[in-house]
């Protein structure tokens, strides 16, 4: 006795349940572990697919009363025997398992180490937890930036076009039989009937109640019309708004000879997380990379974060370009513009009027966020900087502005927690 | 021509696709072998198809269908799903579990070939044994194991509702980490899974039934003065001491656990118990169902009922089933208990048929008996791996695996070899092999000993030392913590020589470092 059942449609996942207990108790050691991935990428490619964790053990180990391998006697039979006779000895070889053990790990992986993937989707959560994009919320239900259609039912009015013919023929159909409208078989059936009996000259009488009777019908199909102005039926379309699904996300950066390498790096790391975070959300994120000395220019991302220059720290030319590739290529009713400029805070001081002019007039009105933060070496003293001070005012002004200081790693990750953490949620 | 017809005819199936006609004719076509000539006696089975990803599932979770859920099982699965999507192990053709009916999952990507050898494999040797073996009879209860998972889980996932993921967690962990020390080792009476929801519901009643808000009113009784040793024997007696099941001793005696927290021990405790048998009879299970598998596709090769190429194909795969590599081999990770298994049998087989001077004399009983299956038979039927192998493992067999027996002596600079294939070694390595299949001996015999009472309700495990050999530090305590937790009261943990009493080691008064209940 057998049945044979196929269990492959069943549903798959089983060990979700139990692959998220897994998770939330290694949160803390995974947590640590993406943080550590985020800074060996590039900005695009954090969290393009599965991602291998490793985790120190604690915590996750399963324990159990087992003995000591290191004390004590213990007796192996073992197959294989070449030149052995009892009574010989054999020099114990390292590692204590006498050589015959398993010789570490497939995986390569040690006893307090942990190795698994994450899909790209857990990555995300995990990496974005608690964060949320302020202004988004609001913008994303706010601000229409689109009219799209939506099929709505149907009405009994509208534009031929729209005309919805199954429905139409359906009422006419209904309201047909309820009526009792003649059928053209039926009117045909007669005219041949009184047609034979027209030719035949036979029963007059009934000839007669024949044709009385084609003209009843004639009439009430005439009274009684194929499709009447109540049977029609158009499709209905309503407006809806459609939420802009692309952002685009430019990256300012001052790349004098005041900037060095680990402040770069400071600021790649940055980027990164705010290219991910906009990813998440938007079905599709440019990232668009300004560069600037006392001139500004659109790069690659290579030779954005890895190529030296020398000249003098202007801000404004880089705004302008901004300003001006917004024009060219990024209409603000078609995109979500946001920015994020990193600079150690030098400026040209003549420069800074002109900056909070463009601010003010032609970069903020077209962004939904600006991030600024300044990256600055570890040093005994904070002095205010120029842009530091021009940026506080406009901040305080209510512009959807945030801005932040960075001086090592371990800072990056807490300020961007910081600077998108929803308002309500802030001490 | 005629004869060829008449060939193709027989085949079961040519090609190397399945499907549920093909499976339904090559299973009835095994049956035929395994039932009528063999006299196999299996539970009727229930073949399910999986995807990889399904058997990975299984694999998490000790390869049972149903499982209460834990995070241990999701670590699990992350690590499996790692190696086998890097390709560095492969899955198991099948996972057979102890049921009635035998349940099998066999694997989409299988071939023909490949569902027919798991058919025999999983089917018919695996469920022969289970259903004919004296230690599945006595411990498990195939009847009702996979209703008895289903309320294990339902209760656990309720316990959860009620009580918040995180307490059942604890004590989930906690009753893992004692899971190897949480069987009966003799039987007491024959288990019923069935009544075991029952009885859960009626412990709960009495409780409720016979509870009464009076007790807690009654004066405690004090301590009376000179009463230094309030009768250890009659304590030990009174709480059923010393106990080697930990498990069922906090079950029965924790004093601050909830009922919910016992039951959720209790669960843990059945399925270690379902999974006793199967620890100790590892060997002798893979290699009744490859003898079984690999007797059913000769006799399907040799009645024309597959093809030579599918033939082939089979011994490629049982090859590598059974392959052991030798000592010093890099692919070497100890004896392939397949490999084993299936060699004694043979050779069992081989004694029957073709004896020796030597067989005569070391197994007069099966030497020259024609009737080998009747001996396996009564061998599946009577046997666990210890005794299997101290009972059948012949000199002929130890010579061709040359096996021989090292000593490892910590103390000792250097390992010893103590006995090899030869005349003299004989009955040393085949002592020495069954020792390392004797549970009792490889794991470590810890006991409750006493509960002090009197004073701060101390709890005290002794664990007998075997051959010098002590508990591993790191885990022994995280182990006590948890069983800490559970007891609500400190744990010591004294490691003594059985041979003079001595004292070896001691773990002092670990205390619990969460609340229950």
């Amino acid at each position: 006795m057998v049945s044979i059942v196929d269990r492959r449609l069943n549903p798959k996942d089983k060990s979700l349940a139990n692959r998220q207990r897994f998770i939330r108790r290694a949160k803390r050691q995974i947590l640590d572990a993406v943080r550590d991935i985020s800074g060996r990428r590039k900005v695009t490619e954090v969290g393009q697919g599965e991602e291998e964790i490793r985790i120190p053990a604690d915590g996750l180990q399963e324990p159990s009363f087992r003995k000591d391998t290191d004390t004590g006697m213990r007796r192996h039979v073992v197959p294989g025997n070449k030149e052995y006779q009892a009574g010989d000895l054999i020099p114990r070889p390292d590692g204590g398992e006498g050589g015959r053990g398993p010789g570490g790990s497939p995986t390569g992986e040690g006893e307090d180490e942990f190795r698994f993937t994450v899909s790209r989707d857990e990555f995300l959560d995990l990496f974005f937890e608690n964060l949320e994009l302020p202004e988004l919320a609001r913008t994303q239900l706010s601000k229409v930036e689109q009219e799209g259609v939506q099929r709505a039912g149907y009405s009994v009015s509208g534009s031929p076009a729209s005309l919805n013919l199954t429905r139409t023929m359906r009422n006419s159909l209904s309201r047909r039989l309820a009526l009792r409208r003649p059928k053209r078989e039926e009117i045909l059936e007669l005219d041949r009937e009184i047609d034979r009996l027209e030719r035949s000259g036979k029963d007059p009488e009934r000839l007669r109640a024949l044709v009385l009777e084609r003209e009843a019908l004639t009439r009430r199909s005439r009274l009684i019309p194929y499709i009447d102005p109540i049977d029609l039926r158009y499709n209905r379309f309503t407006p809806v708004p459609r939420p802009i699904s692309q952002a685009v996300m430019f990256c300012l950066m001052d790349v004098s000879g005041s900037m060095t390498e680990d402040m770069k790096d400071l600021a790649k790391r940055f980027y990164m997380l705010l290219y991910l975070f906009l990813e998440r959300r938007y079905r599709h994120v440019d990232i668009v990379f300004i560069r600037h000395t006392h001139i500004a220019q659109e790069v690659d991302e290579e030779t954005f974060f890895y190529s030296r220059e020398t000249g003098g720290t202007l801000v404004s030319p880089a705004l302008r370009e901004m300003e001006r590739i917004v024009r060219d290529r990024y209409s603000p009713s078609d995109w979500n513009i946001y920015a994020a400029q990193a600079s150690d805070g030098d400026n040209t001081p003549s420069d800074n009027a002109t900056v909070v002019e463009l601010l003010e007039n032609a970069i903020l009105p077209l962004c939904r966020y600006y991030a600024y933060i300044e990256v600055s070496e570890e040093r005994g003293w904070d002095a205010l900087t120029d842009l530091w001070e021009i940026y506080q005012k406009l901040v305080a002004k209510g512009h959807p502005m945030a801005m932040r200081k960075v001086k090592k790693r371990a800072d990056i990750f807490p300020v961007f927690q910081d600077l998108f953490t929803p308002a309500e949620l802030r001490r | 021509m005629i004869n060829r017809f008449e060939a193709d005819a027989r085949l079961l199936y040519t090609g190397p696709d399945w499907d549920y006609r093909l499976v339904k004719k090559a299973y009835d076509a095994i049956e035929r072998i395994a039932v009528d000539e063999m006299g196999l006696d299996p539970y009727p089975s229930q073949i399910e198809v999986i995807s990889s990803e399904q058997m990975l599932d299984a694999y998490a979770s000790m390869g049972m269908p149903l499982f209460y859920r834990h995070w241990s099982f999701g670590k699990h699965f992350a690590r499996d799903e790692m190696l086998y999507r890097k390709g560095m192990t492969g899955l198991a053709y099948e996972i057979v579990i102890n049921s009635n009916p035998c349940l099998c999952y066999i694997m989409e990507e299988n071939t023909m070939t490949m569902q027919t050898l798991v058919m025999a494999h999983a089917a018919f040797g695996h469920s022969h044994f289970f259903k004919n073996n004296q230690l599945f009879k006595a411990w498990t209860d195939a009847d009702s194991i996979l209703d008895y998972l289903d309320f294990a889980k339902r209760y656990a996932a309720e316990c959860e509702e009620r009580y918040g993921a995180e307490a059942v967690e604890q004590v989930l962990d906690a009753a893992h980490a004692l899971m190897s020390h949480g069987v009966h080792r003799y039987p007491r009476r024959t288990l019923n899974l069935k009544r075991e929801m029952e009885r859960e519901r009626e412990r709960r009643r009495h409780e409720e039934q016979t509870f009464s808000d009076l007790w807690r009113t009654l004066p405690r009784r004090k301590p009376e003065d000179g009463d230094e040793d309030p009768g250890l024997d009659a304590r030990r007696r009174a709480l059923g001491l010393p106990e080697e099941n930990l498990l069922y001793f906090l079950e029965k005696r924790a004093p601050k656990l909830a009922h919910w927290q016992r039951e959720l021990l209790r669960i843990v405790r059945m399925v270690a118990q379902y999974f006793y048998p199967q620890r100790q009879t590892k060997v002798m299970n893979e290699g009744c169902a490859t003898t079984v598998h690999y007797a059913i596709m000769n006799r399907l090769h040799e009645t024309g009922q597959i093809t030579d190429g599918a033939f082939m194909e089979f011994l490629h795969a049982h090859t590598n089933v059974v392959f052991q590599p030798q000592f010093d081999d890099r692919r070497f990770s100890g004896i392939n208990p397949y490999a084993l298994g299936f060699g004694i049998l043979q050779d069992m087989k081989r004694m029957g048929e073709n004896p020796t001077e030597e067989d005569r004399r070391w197994f007069p009983d099966i030497a020259g008996n024609p009737d080998y299956l009747g001996t396996w038979k009564s061998a599946w039927a009577e046997y666990r791996d210890e005794s299997f192998i101290l009972q059948f493992l012949s000199p002929r067999l130890m010579r061709e695996w040359r096996l021989f027996s090292v000593t490892d002596d910590a103390d000792e600079a250097d390992l010893k070899v103590e006995a090899i294939h030869n005349e003299a070694g004989y009955r040393e390595v085949r002592r020495a092999l069954a020792a390392q299949y004797d549970l009792a001996r490889h794991e470590p015999d810890i006991q409750v000993v006493d509960v002090d009472l009197t004073g701060d309700r101390r709890l005290i495990l002794e664990h007998r030392v075997l051959d010098g050999r002590l508990l591993e530090e790191r885990n022994t305590l995280m182990v006590l913590r948890h069983l800490a937790n559970l007891w609500g009261y400190p744990v010591s943990l004294v490691e003594i020589d059985p041979r003079d009493e001595d004292i070896l080691n001691a773990y002092e008064d670990v205390e619990p470092d969460r609340r229950m209940g």
